[in-house]
């Protein structure tokens, strides 16, 4: 691959996933001067296996600060989507139309129905929603089987081609100058003087500021600079169908429907370590509750099946912590890098480049666990 | 259906057929999965089932095929014919439809016998309508007693084209002309391995035998082609090439293409068995000791799917692993096993013998297995090799990357025709072995299978 | 396009684009298009260009094909069976080739 002899960065980014990939960007547009190191082909990478929501509803109704992060992030979208159609090309498919996450048992509906008000508390009623009966839920969506109680909707809520989204950032990494070094598996960091040493199996890289973006690998790359990133894998495994077509207004939290027409089904919730395979079990659980909702679908050919890592924090909740003990040292860590992309690209962006406090940010601080 | 065997064999060719009797014979309990209407594969695809009035036109090694079949169908075994294994994991659980309705099985011990696909072989035009395999050629030949109606055009590289040629003037085929893409370059380092060919002759004299067949009937044999495109609007109307730096053009509307075959890798690679790049024949197969066992211990990969043999050694391969279960499931001793295995051992060893001069001989041109920008590389999702090239140069981890990126291999055939492409890309821009360069992951289902048909599988087993 | 050697077996008929047609029996449902010559059998999703069976064996997707009702269904591994209601899966509006 090519890469620059140059070996000296303002910021080094570990990590060329989407969040990784974002915060390049961001900060890159600012001329500094940025080098993003990412492993290899078949690493775990979450950004390759999601599903591709950018999702509001019931995110933070036990942390009020990530209910009112979301918010913004998700208002973001538009703007920063066009934005990267502009300077790309590439239309990543947005689709904000709203979302539903249908409730098959009183027991799922009263749960939404907390978890909503709790996120409109939190963010003074900005966040907006509707609980659906069944009879409100067929008139949106016809298709909807008889099995269905209802679905919490928002309209705030969307979702995105994940892999356009990636492959965008990547071509704006890139028309931006940003030196993205595939192929280099960080072994490890230290701090000399002023500056950041990276270690890969290949060659040194120094930078005035280094952050963490590298996923599941975060808790151990994290480390070598005295930070505690307690990170875990959470399995989901996904379907997706072949064409089949549109009838889906808005995205669901268990079937969506890209924007070629396959149907995108997930997706499950394990708690199995390192293992990204995919299970009969599983996946039969996944065919079987999307035709309980769309009977419709029973004849609709499976194109792929896949298992993918969630990165996991404690609470749920993103990571964004700035080293005390290693100014410049940052870990970034979160599930949601499709909901935060925009928010990544500039908040996230301007924070790290800038070195000063935010309170939208300030609460995200890993410093929360170490109670 | 039963729920669980001992042992499932993925594949019904003559290396599945082998395994399956091998156990079965010292009691093994298996059961024999195919997608086929008929035991056989593809070698042996309807031996005996056959619609042609004259079998001996297909030539006597397609022949010596029934009493292999005939062995097979009075084994003790379970056989299932129209069922495809969509599924299967490292714990030995297989999902698998037959004649449409999901069932699921577990097994003790797999043996993947699921054989060899066609290799691609891209160049601008290859999606038209009108161009097909030589192998799809063959199949229409054995299982419907189907020939083209006018003269076809073949083309490309291998024994097969060659077999496939003789066959037809056989059948009274009239063959418009042989496009001969081989490279006369690589006579000579193929000479080095023909001394030890000279243990299977047979295999040499059939080839001059077919050889000399087709200079006889005086077919238009255009060698070292290259550059090669395929002409038409909504069908294939021309083929136009390059031969010795003279440009070439052929009216037809079938083109027939071959450049060797290699293992179907998709059933192994699900498995979770390790694959290594065999560089002399330009191609991944999974990792398998001597008896077929992978890295996955529960799991045997036998024949043309462990690595191309040709079917003789992969009848005799398919039965070292029948021998070495019935041995690890405790039915027969070491000694037996070593008793029973030393004459397949040697007889293997012999058909083997050829594989490196054929594999030289016939080694793909890097100009067809890397071809110019406008060619597609994945016919489903549409993908050029321009833009495989792209993203290659701008710095891109690697294939399952580009994949995510142009959805190149996201389609049906799930990256089996454009794989090769895209590593071989890769590898040229990065100027990497295929090997550091990686493949596609392998995603189920490895066939078609419904969201009705998975969620039944529940349905089958409340009751 | 293909021919069947000493044709004396049976025939069946199938309904192929709302034409009642006769095609060998024991075949595929590929190769008895491959019979009647009726190529292109579809026209790409992705940018409507023709296509015909590949392969032969499965493998390439390339002879997808509406099958009584059902779409996509390889028309390479499925056998004609009388009254079978088949229909090509062209483009409605004729695309230009590229
Ligand atoms: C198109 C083609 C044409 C060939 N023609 C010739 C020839 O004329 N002469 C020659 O010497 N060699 C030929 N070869 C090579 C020859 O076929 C092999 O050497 C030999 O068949 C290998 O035997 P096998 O048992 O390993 O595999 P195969 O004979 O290929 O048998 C594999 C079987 O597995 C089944 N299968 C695969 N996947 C699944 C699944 N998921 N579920 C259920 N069943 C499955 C297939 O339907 C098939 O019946 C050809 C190869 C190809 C691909
Ligand atoms: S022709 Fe290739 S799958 Fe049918």
């Amino acid at each position: 691959m090519p890469l620059q002899s140059r070996q000296n960065y303002d910021t080094l980014i570990v990590g060329g996933g989407l969040v990784g990939a974002a915060v390049a960007c961001g900060i890159a547009a600012t001329g500094a001067g940025v080098a993003v190191l990412d492993g290899g082909d078949r690493d775990f990478r979450a950004s390759r296996g999601n599903f591709g929501l950018v999702w509001v509803q019931g995110k933070g109704a036990d942390f009020p600060a990530y209910a009112r992060l979301s918010g913004v992030a998700a208002r973001q979208w538009a703007d920063f989507s066009a934005e990267l159609e502009d300077a790309t090309g590439i239309d990543v498919g947005l689709q904000q139309t709203g979302g539903y996450d249908f409730c098959l048992t009183g027991d799922e509906w009263q749960q939404r129905e907390w978890e909503m008000r709790q996120v409109a508390l939190h963010t003074g009623g900005e966040f907006e929603y509707q609980m659906l009966d069944a009879a409100e839920l067929r008139q949106r969506i016809p298709e909807v089987s008889g099995e269905v109680l209802g679905a919490s909707y928002s309209a705030a809520d969307g979702h995105v081609n994940p892999l356009y989204l990636l492959r965008a950032l990547h071509q704006r990494m890139h028309d931006l100058g940003v030196n993205y070094a595939p192929g280099q598996v960080v072994q490890a960091s230290r701090r000399h003087n002023d500056e950041y040493v990276v270690s890969t199996l290949q060659q040194d890289y120094r930078a005035a500021k280094l952050v963490f973006c590298a996923g599941l690998s975060n808790q151990r790359l994290c480390r070598d600079l005295d930070m505690h990133i307690p990170v875990q894998p959470l399995r989901g495994q996904l379907l997706i169908t072949d064409r089949v077509p549109v009838f889906l207004p808005a995205a669901t939290l268990q079937v969506r429907q890209t924007r070629e027409g396959t149907l995108q089904i997930g997706d499950s919730h394990e708690d199995v370590g390192l293992d990204e395979s995919t299970t009969l079990d599983v996946i039969t659980r996944l065919a079987q509750r999307a035709v309980r909702i769309f009977p419709h679908l029973a004849a609709v050919r499976v194109n792929r099946a896949w298992g993918a890592l969630r990165v996991m924090t404690p609470d749920g909740v993103p990571i964004y912590h700035q080293s005390a003990e290693h100014p410049g040292a940052y870990a970034i860590s979160c599930h949601s890098g499709v909901t935060l992309a925009a928010l990544h690209a500039r908040e996230i962006a301007n924070w790290i480049c800038s070195g000063a406090q935010d309170s939208l940010i300030a609460p995200f601080s890993a410093e929360r666990f170490n109670v | 259906m039963q729920s669980a065997y001992q042992m499932v064999v993925i594949g019904a060719g003559p290396a599945g057929m082998a395994a399956a009797q091998t156990a079965a014979r010292q009691g093994v309990e298996v059961a024999v999965i195919d997608e086929q209407p008929h035991p056989g594969g593809q070698i042996y695809r309807n031996v005996n089932a056959s619609p042609l009035a004259d079998i001996d036109l297909l030539g006597k090694d397609y022949v010596f095929g029934r009493q292999l079949v005939q062995g097979f169908e009075y084994a003790h075994l379970d056989y299932f014919a129209n069922s495809g294994v969509w599924f299967l994991d490292r714990a030995g659980e297989l999902g698998i439809v037959q004649d449409g309705v999901h069932r699921r099985v577990s097994a003790q011990r797999i043996v993947i016998a699921c054989g060899a696909q066609e290799r691609a072989m891209p160049f601008p035009g290859w999606d038209k309508a009108g161009v097909m395999t030589a192998g799809a050629a063959q199949i229409l030949m054995k299982s419907a007693a189907m020939v083209p109606s006018e003269a076809p055009v073949l083309a490309g590289n291998g024994p097969l084209l060659l077999l496939l040629a003789w066959q037809y003037l056989r059948a009274g085929v009239r063959l418009r002309a042989i496009v001969d893409t081989a490279q006369s370059a690589n006579r000579w380092p193929a000479l080095r391995y023909f001394p030890q060919a000279i243990a299977a002759s047979d295999y040499l004299f059939k080839g001059l035998k077919l050889v000399s067949a087709i200079r006889r009937a005086r077919v238009p044999w255009f060698r070292e082609a290259s550059d090669l495109r395929a002409l038409g609007e909504e069908r294939l109307s021309a083929l136009h090439f390059t031969c010795r730096g003279k440009p070439q053009h052929i009216d037809t509307t079938l083109l027939l293409l071959h450049q060797g075959v290699i293992p179907a890798l998709q059933i192994a690679a699900a498995a979770g068995c390790e694959t290594r790049w065999n560089s002399l024949q330009q191609c991944w197969q999974p990792q398998v000791d001597d008896w077929g066992q992978s890295s996955v211990d529960s799991v045997f990969v036998a024949g043309d799917a462990a690595g191309i043999g040709g079917a003789r050694a992969a009848w005799l391969g398919g039965q070292l692993a029948g021998l070495q279960l019935a041995h690890q499931l405790g039915l027969i001793d070491a000694v037996k096993r070593d008793k029973l295995a030393q004459p397949i051992r040697k007889a293997r060893a012999r058909h083997l013998a050829i594989r490196p001069f054929l594999d030289t001989w016939y080694r793909v041109a890097e100009s067809s297995l890397v071809p110019g920008d406008e060619t597609l590389a994945c016919r489903c999702e549409e993908v050029s090799v321009g833009e495989i090239r792209t993203l290659a140069a701008m710095g891109c981890t690697g294939p399952n990357q580009a994949k995510a990126f142009t959805r190149c291999g996201m389609g049906p055939c799930q990256g089996r025709f454009c794989g090769s492409t895209v590593e071989q890309v890769f590898a040229s821009e990065t100027a990497a072995s295929p090997q550091q360069i990686g493949r596609f992951n392998t995603r189920p289902p490895l066939k078609p299978v419904t969201l009705g048909q998975i969620a039944g599988i529940a349905h089958n087993e409340q009751r | 396009m293909f021919k069947i050697l000493g044709d004396t077996g049976e025939h069946l008929v199938v309904e192929l684009d709302g034409d009642e047609v006769t095609v060998p029996a024991g075949v595929s449902v590929a190769a008895a298009l491959l019979y009647l010559d009726r190529i292109p059998t579809r026209h790409s999703v992705v940018n409507g260009l023709p296509r015909a069976p590949y392969c032969m064996m499965g493998v390439c997707f390339e002879c997808l094909i509406e099958v009584d009702g059902v779409v996509d269904q390889r028309a390479c591994q499925l056998q004609v069976r009388a009254g079978q209601r088949l229909r090509r899966q062209l483009a409605t509006s004729k695309v230009e080739s590229a």
